[in-house]
């Protein structure tokens, strides 16, 4: 016991002290924090963008006068007097961003407008010029079928529908749901592909290094293995412990350097904009129906399948680095197979987060390779008691089963020295006795 | 005196071949023991059984009157691999204090240890260097040092010299003198009989899987040798005649090299020698060399054809 803490804490702590993890470990919120960023940059001056739009409005539609929204920070001139031809090689010079073409068109036709601009348009300002342009005939229209538009109001349906999930404990919504559900299954299968790797790529530097025949002289193999797979598991949950700390800092402090960032984020109008629905109602039910979740569950099955899939993916992922020599190539192709349940388990994940009680959906979440990653897609919706205790069950069995099978192969392998392995052979040592 | 280690016909049969074939030796205490071998002999397999990385499929090893249980012997044993096995990135004194710890010493015992060695080998000021920095000799020494550091009572090197220069090979080769000299028992296993003449006390011969040869390297020499005597003279002597006595093998500048034939003895020789009236200045027996003996005993053997076209390269 006391060698195999040894282990751990060697693996451990070489890992943590190297320059790659404290880049890796910075760099990646780094990169995700970059990505709001822009992402709220390209948002924010898309609407921030002021611009002179000039209309020439030959069918009247606006009898010059436009409304603008709060937000609106573009300008609009009716000009007069001109032509479309006549207008399209001056508006630029004369200090206009776009021109807006409308010609004359009887009220049963749908005209054919057009916007004249040096670069393409950003599709919030398009859409936001379609909408008025939608509203003025609209109005131009109920005006000559002589129907008010308080009448009209009345008559128009812009209906949502409502998805409410009735399993018995409660309502749930569904999409927070999916993203909660996604985002878990995607972590999780990030998590057991790349530390999963880094431990392959261990214990094939320490078979190559030689390294291994001076280790197995003073420990058993399987504590080396053992050893190996908790200390590089620590350092995942390092890493992923350095992270939300790192988010939860930055909720405090980037409020604090550009005051108006979370403001604008939730400014209802640019949020709509965002989701194209004019209104704050999708985002709003998204955080509320996350807010309806059984977090506690979710967390728990969280840390419960990241250890139970890591443990059972790390332990193949070392019987194959354990098996390869120093051929990359020979690497890549032992590596498939236990890649090929990895990828199924992400593509059933996809499939479960939109049908969750489907067949396959329930059967990735129960089979040991794939329930790791599929399940986390499921639990948001609730699955049955029966159906979480037998996956977990299965994953714990298979986990030892595989435990025991891939020390056997680690113990043979980690000890041979060029020569390529079959699959055949592989077989023979794990039925070998002793 | 004590046997520290009994081997009672060990066998490892692997699914292509007899790795270990029935072999049994015995190493007394405080012995320096050559086990020599060509290139897939089974020593390697051999050795892993007694550091207790194999099991064997039969047979007992007993170490230090007891039998051997990996467990709890293996921190009793020191194990340098023909293949050096240190990792890369790892600073020189952290990797030694991980190596000695893993073998039952505690850290501060551990440290204590290490500064020694590091200061008899003047190595202190590598302590914070990575392994990829060091050239192939000092890994080689930093090797030997965690071999050695736990002190334990059977040491096993195997090839320690290759890749050292003179200068550290003698370092390291004084370091095995005064181990064995404490008490500390050491099997040596290398491809090079000049050092195996130098430094064993006992050797054995192992050749695919089985052991051909077990003696004292004196014995051993005796045993092998073909009766060739070296004769010196004053000047260069003119035609020896020919005689049933013995037969002139070889001749250089003043000393002729002669095999004495079945039946007649060294005294028999120099009697007639004396005769023809030439001054004689020396006449010494000439022993085989290991080398000999070995590729007498190995060659032919289909594992041994490359050794034989270069007997004293390592690997």
């Amino acid at each position: 016991m006391n060698k195999i803490s040894l282990i751990i804490e060697r693996e451990y702590m070489t890992r943590v002290k190297r320059k790659s993890f404290l880049l890796t470990t910075l760099l990646v919120p780094l990169v995700i924090a970059s990505f709001y960023a822009i992402i709220i940059v390209v948002s924010v001056s898309g609407e921030s963008n002021t611009q002179r739009v000039a209309i020439l409005d030959e069918a009247g539609l606006f009898n010059g006068k436009i409304e603008t929204e709060k937000n609106d920070r573009s300008t609009y001139i009716f000009i007069h007097n001109e032509t479309e031809q006549s207008f399209v090689a001056r508006y630029k010079n004369e200090g206009y961003g776009l021109f807006l073409y409308i010609p004359g068109f009887e009220n049963n036709e749908l005209p054919h407008i057009r916007l004249h601009s040096q670069a393409v348009v950003n599709l919030f300002v398009k859409s936001a010029l379609e909408k008025k342009i939608n509203a003025a005939i609209e109005k131009k229209r109920l005006a000559a079928a002589k129907i008010s538009p308080e009448v009209y109001k009345n008559i128009k349906a812009d209906i949502e529908i409502d998805n409410a999930v009735d399993s018995g404990k409660g309502e749930r919504k569904g999409v927070g749901g999916a993203a909660v559900g996604a985002v878990a299954g995607i972590l999780i299968y990030m998590i057991l592909l790349i530390y999963g790797t880094m431990v392959m790529r261990g214990v094939m530097e320490e078979k190559t290094n030689r390294i291994a025949e001076v280790i197995v002289s003073s420990a058993k193999p399987f504590q080396l293995m053992l050893g190996k797979i908790i200390g590089i598991g620590a350092v995942g949950l390092t890493q992923f412990a350095i992270w939300i700390v790192i988010i939860g800092l930055a909720q405090f402090i980037i409020p604090l350097i550009f005051p108006g960032v979370f403001h604008q984020l939730s400014d209802p109008a640019l949020t709509g904009a965002v989701v194209q629905k004019g209104s704050s109602g999708k985002v709003a039910e998204i955080v509320e129906s996350i807010r309806l979740l059984p977090l506690a569950l979710i967390l728990f099955s969280f840390v419960f399948y990241f250890l139970g899939g890591y443990l059972l993916y790390a332990a193949l992922f070392a019987a194959i680095g354990s098996v390869v020599s120093e051929d990359q190539q020979e690497a890549q192709q032992l590596v498939f197979p236990v890649m090929m349940p990895l990828i199924l388990g992400f593509v059933i994940m996809t499939k479960a987060i939109n049908d969750p009680d489907s067949g396959i959906a329930v059967f990735g979440s129960l089979f040991p390779l794939t329930s790791p990653i599929v399940m986390m897609g499921r639990i948001p919706y609730g699955v049955p008691w029966w159906q979480l205790t037998l996956s977990m069950f299965l994953l714990v069995l298979t986990f030892l089963f595989f435990t025991w099978v891939t020390a056997k192969i680690y113990r043979t392998g980690i000890l041979l020295y060029g020569k390529k392995v079959t699959w055949k052979e592989i077989w023979k040592w794990l039925v070998r006795k002793g | 005196m004590q046997h520290i280690l009994e081997v009672h016909q060990l066998k490892k049969y692997f699914a292509s071949q007899k790795a270990v074939d029935d072999v049994s030796f015995t190493i007394e205490q405080g012995a320096i023991f050559g086990m020599l071998g060509p290139n897939g002999a089974g020593k390697t397999t051999l050795l892993r059984m007694i550091t207790g990385i194999f099991f064997p499929d039969s047979g007992t090893i007993i170490f230090e009157g007891k039998k051997f249980d990996p467990l709890h012997d293996i921190t009793r044993i020191g194990y340098m691999p023909e293949e050096r096995g240190l990792y890369k990135k790892m600073k020189i004194g952290e990797q030694a204090l991980y190596l000695a710890r893993l073998k039952g010493l505690s850290k501060a015992e551990a440290m204590k240890k290490i500064k020694f060695w590091f200061q008899r080998l003047e190595m202190e000021s590598w302590w914070n260097k990575k392994v990829q920095d060091l050239s192939k000799g000092m890994s080689q020494k930093l090797q030997f040092v965690t071999t050695v550091l736990h002190e334990p009572s059977l040491v096993i090197l195997d090839e320690p010299f290759s890749g050292l220069d003179p200068v550290n090979a003698n370092l390291i080769k004084d370091e095995i003198f005064r181990l064995a000299k404490n008490g500390c028992t050491i099997i040596f296993s290398t491809h090079r009989m000049e050092q195996v003449e130098e430094i064993c006390d006992h050797i054995i011969l192992i050749n695919k899987g089985n052991k051909i040869l077990d003696g004292s390297v004196k014995n051993v020499k005796q045993e092998f040798k073909e009766n060739v005597f070296q004769v010196g003279f004053e000047k260069k002597p003119g035609d020896i005649p020919g005689n049933n006595i013995f037969e002139i093998t070889g001749e250089k500048d003043q000393s002729v090299l002669l095999k004495i034939h079945e039946g007649f003895k060294p005294h028999d020789v120099l009697q007639y020698l004396l005769g023809l009236n030439h001054e004689i200045i020396s006449f010494n027996e000439i022993l085989p060399s290991l080398n000999d003996i070995f590729i007498k005993l190995v060659e032919g053997t289909p594992l041994a054809r490359a050794f034989h076209t270069a007997p004293t390269s390592a690997n």
